[in-house]
């Protein structure tokens, strides 16, 4: 032993990770104990990704060392990590779809099969940590925290010492989370050590004990997150303090810019979601937030707005009072929509295309970019504008969209759809892997959007998103979407249960 | 130790356009090592293969003449290709425009006129383009793969072309030769200048590629048409219509392979005979890749393969060299070019194993 202390499952010792010339792990220190929820924080890109798949084995570091109970180990596949004990819940679950719990459970086990004896373990795994679920039913009927379940029985299987947890609670309702946590507890009590990965510094500060943050790969603080503020995290995170966001001057909303009308689409695929009978208003100058465990039909619901897919089976969808039920992306742009897309790069940018080529993409059918023969200075130079006007940090001039990072590509993306003016922006997922300082930005810029009079609609999975961006919000569950609710009445419980379908989610759906 | 490909975070605009000298380079380095194996000499080889067809005048004009028919054809392939739209079967188009154009000139057998040049012009255009439409409306209506029914009708082609010089137009008086007559005055293309062997074809296909290449560079259409193929669904959300791109490309792609045709017959062969394709609708294939899927990189890479095409007729005499090198000496270097480009966007690194 190296002194480490009491209690020490995994150290990791000046973890040092290359990719090219990026540096994503420097000389990066961890102790994991036994009985304790670790939390590792940071930002998108920070490194967290890299440090624990070089602990689950995926990744082989340049230099450093990984000591497991006393004994410096080479960890050359995931295998081998389970050999020694590391178990891991991935972010994106890694299920067959057409199989059972049970089935699933099985795979990964060397030479398992779904056997009586099998089934008695993970039962009695299940009734232990509170993660009942039917062994039987194919994965495809389950929830996203039904799936959750899945992963962590099949690493629990394993009497795993470490267990990592890559972003638990992204794909969680909040009760969903709750009794994840509770699950959490237990194992906790049971001696085992867990890495918790997270961005949302609430839930680390109720549930964790030590916290480690990376910062651009580094280490830049160890601290007890029960003893610190949300607001102290962040800056470690982050390097500086973040501002409020600044509210507009909130005037009356004015004319509704996008009605649906009992808007019903069948879904694009077999395994897709129905929306049925939508009813929503959003108008000028106020900002409407739809909220909802992702998976519910969001992305329906933007590509029936901005006429990118689905086939409208019933009611209407009208912006500006023009009909739009069989209007291209291009009409509705000309009545004075703009849209942002969940994908920014493949679908909102080409990624191997400057940023100037990618003004085209939405501006061609509204604005000036020349005809017949594309005039590249005038694209060039709206392009500096929108990096110049929404703090675009870009590697050197003009470069490919897919060389900027995901906050600075997000901003140029807003920004170049605001240039347009519009009357009605619809943006899915606004700050979704985007760090904190460009996502207060964008949002930002959609208060101050909002405040001269664009309608906005902000589709997000991130609740805390919703309560600060928007004047109200509406909850998608099922390709349903509940009556509007005040964000200054609303509670988080309130909506939890509306994502849930605890309460009437659906007002009127007897 | 193990080799791994790493993600360049820059790729630089030199590299880019040394990348296809270099592969072309290691391309003649590996073939000059094959033939030497084969007991002959590889600087006789690189004389007769590369030097030759571009220092003697007469091969030279062979070279450009070659040259044309696939300028012409690898030129609307881009526009399928940058599409990502898998026109496989340019060759079939490439014969139906020599079949319309063809039968145009055996129709007006003996007629003299200024109007049957371009006559014969339109109607190979507009066979190739609408043998073009059948892929891409069976993609577009039924989802059925371009790859494979534009292949397929080649063959169909094929046949066609062998039917009609043995059935319905075959020249009464060509001993039971499988052709038809030879084209009138009118209907064939004539050279350029006293002596030598150049006609219009070339000049059409310069032509072609200027405007492919504004088309490419400064229109929405262009835009378009590589915005579908390198992200389908930025192209739907800048409101590009699919199948519109998917029956446009194959199209134009169509008609320029119908030109081909006609100045392949007009021009070179001055009558309809089975084989008179001679496989270049799938070289033309190799050309736009060579050519990196660009109208100035197809027209040089059309000289490049048409100098190895006229080069390997001349070893098969001069050297006893067999013609099936020159086939394998493309695939070679079709493949050092896509290798090349691999290696423009990844760097390849030795890995430790880990102690």
């Amino acid at each position: 032993m190296n002194g480490a202390g009491v209690g020490v499952v995994v150290e990791l010792k000046g973890i040092t990770k290359y990719f090219g010339a990026l540096l994503a792990n420097a000389a990066v220190d961890l102790t994991l104990r036994s009985g304790e929820i670790h939390a590792l924080l940071g930002e998108n890109g920070a490194g967290k990704s890299t440090l624990v798949k070089i602990l689950y084995g995926l990744l082989a570091p340049d230099s450093g060392e990984i000591v497991i109970g006393g004994v410096p180990v080479t960890l050359e596949s995931p295998r081998a990590a389970r050999a020694h004990g590391i178990g891991m819940v991935f972010q994106h679950f890694s299920l067959f779809d057409e199989m059972s719990v049970i089935e699933n459970i099985a795979i990964p086990l060397d030479g398992a099969i779904a056997n009586n004896a099998l089934r008695r373990k993970v039962s009695e795994k299940a009734a232990q940590f509170g993660l009942e679920i039917e062994l039987d039913r194919p994965v495809h009927t389950l929830s996203a925290g039904e799936r959750q379940r899945i992963e962590i029985l099949r690493a629990l299987i394993q009497e795993p010492k470490v267990i990592i947890l890559d972003e638990p609670t992204s794909v969680l309702t909040p009760s969903e989370s709750e009794s994840l946590f509770v699950t959490l507890d237990k194992l906790k009590a049971e001696g085992a050590s867990i890495l918790f990965i997270s961005h949302k510094l609430e839930e680390v500060r109720r549930l964790c004990d030590r916290a480690t943050v990376l910062r651009g790969g580094r280490v830049v603080g160890a601290t007890d997150p029960r003893r610190a503020t949300a607001k102290e995290l962040a800056t470690l995170m982050v390097g500086e303090g973040i501002a409020d966001l600044n509210p507009g001057a909130g005037g009356e909303p004015g004319a509704p810019m996008l009605v649906l009308d009992g808007l019903s689409v069948a879904p694009e695929t077999v395994h897709g979601i129905t929306l049925d009978g939508i009813d929503l208003v959003v108008r000028s100058g106020e900002i409407v937030a739809v909220a909802g465990v992702a998976g519910n039909g969001q992305s329906e619901l933007y590509n029936a707005i901005s006429g990118e897919g689905g086939r409208i089976t019933g009611g209407t969808i009208s912006i500006a009072d023009r009909a739009m039920n069989r209007a291209s992306i291009n009409d509705r742009r000309k009545a004075g929509a703009a849209f942002v897309p969940e994908a920014r790069l493949g679908q909102a940018t080409l990624p191997q295309s400057p940023l100037s080529d990618n003004i085209v993409l939405s501006w061609h059918a509204t604005e000036t970019i020349g005809s017949p023969f594309i005039n590249r200075e005038r694209l060039e130079t709206v392009a500096q504008g929108i990096v110049r006007d929404f703090d675009v940090r870009i590697p050197r001039s003009d470069p490919v969209a897919a060389h900027l990072s995901g906050g600075n590509l997000q901003k140029y993306i807003v920004g170049r759809e605001v240039k347009r003016m519009p009357g009605l922006i619809v943006i899915d997922q606004p700050s979704w892997g985007v760090d904190a300082r460009a996502a207060r930005h964008i949002r930002q810029t959609l208060m101050d959007l909002a405040a001269q009079g664009t309608a906005v609609l902000v589709i997000t999975q991130d609740l805390d998103e919703a309560l600060s961006l928007a004047d109200s919000i509406v909850v998608m569950r099922k390709g349903r979407l509940s009556a509007a609710r005040p964000t200054r009445t609303v509670t988080r419980g309130e909506i939890g249960l509306m994502m849930t379908g605890g309460a009437r989610a659906t007002e009127g759906a007897s | 130790m193990r080799l791994v490909l790493v993600s360049r975070r820059r790729i630089s605009r030199q590299r880019q356009f040394a990348t296809p000298v270099v592969a072309l380079l290691v391309a003649l380095a590996i073939g000059g090592l094959i033939v030497w194996l084969m007991g002959r000499s590889p600087w006789r080889a690189l004389q007769v293969f590369v030097i030759e067809p571009l220092t003697d005048p007469w091969a030279l004009q062979e070279v450009l003449l070659k040259a044309t028919p696939l300028m012409l054809i690898s030129i609307g392939l881009l526009f399928c290709f940058r599409a990502s739209r898998w026109n496989i079967g340019a060759e079939g188009q490439f014969l139906l425009g020599g079949i319309c154009g063809g039968g145009i000139a055996i129709l007006t057998h003996g007629m003299s006129g200024f109007w049957i040049m371009p006559l014969m012009m339109i109607a190979g255009m507009l066979g190739g383009l609408a043998y073009a439409a059948i892929p891409a409306v069976l993609r577009t209506r039924f989802g059925i793969s371009e790859i494979l029914t534009s292949l397929m009708l080649v063959y169909v082609a094929d046949l066609l072309l062998d039917y009609l010089v043995r059935g319905p137009w075959r020249d009464p008086k060509g001993f039971n030769f499988p052709q038809s007559v030879s084209f009138s005055d009118a209907a064939v293309l004539h050279p350029l200048f006293e002596g030598g062997r150049l006609h219009l074809g070339l000049v059409l296909a310069l032509v072609v590629a200027a405007i492919a290449f504004v088309l490419f560079r400064r229109t929405l259409f262009g835009y378009a048409v590589a915005a579908s193929g390198d992200a389908p669904r930025a192209a739907n959300f800048a409101g590009f219509n699919e199948a519109r791109i998917t029956v446009l490309v194959f199209l134009i792609s169509g008609a320029l392979a119908g030109l081909a045709g006609v100045v392949e017959v007009a021009g070179q062969v001055q009558q309809l005979r089975p084989g008179f394709g001679q496989g270049l609708g799938f070289t033309a294939i190799i050309v736009a890749f060579l050519g990196r899927l660009t109208p100035v990189g197809a027209t040089l890479s059309s000289v490049v393969i048409a100098v190895l095409l006229i080069g390997a007729e001349s070893a098969q005499v001069s050297l006893k060299l067999p013609y099936d090198l020159t086939r394998f000496f493309m695939g070679l270097l079709l493949t050092c070019v896509l290798v090349g480009e691999s290696l423009d966007r990844y760097s390849l690194e030795i890995q430790r194993e880990r102690t």
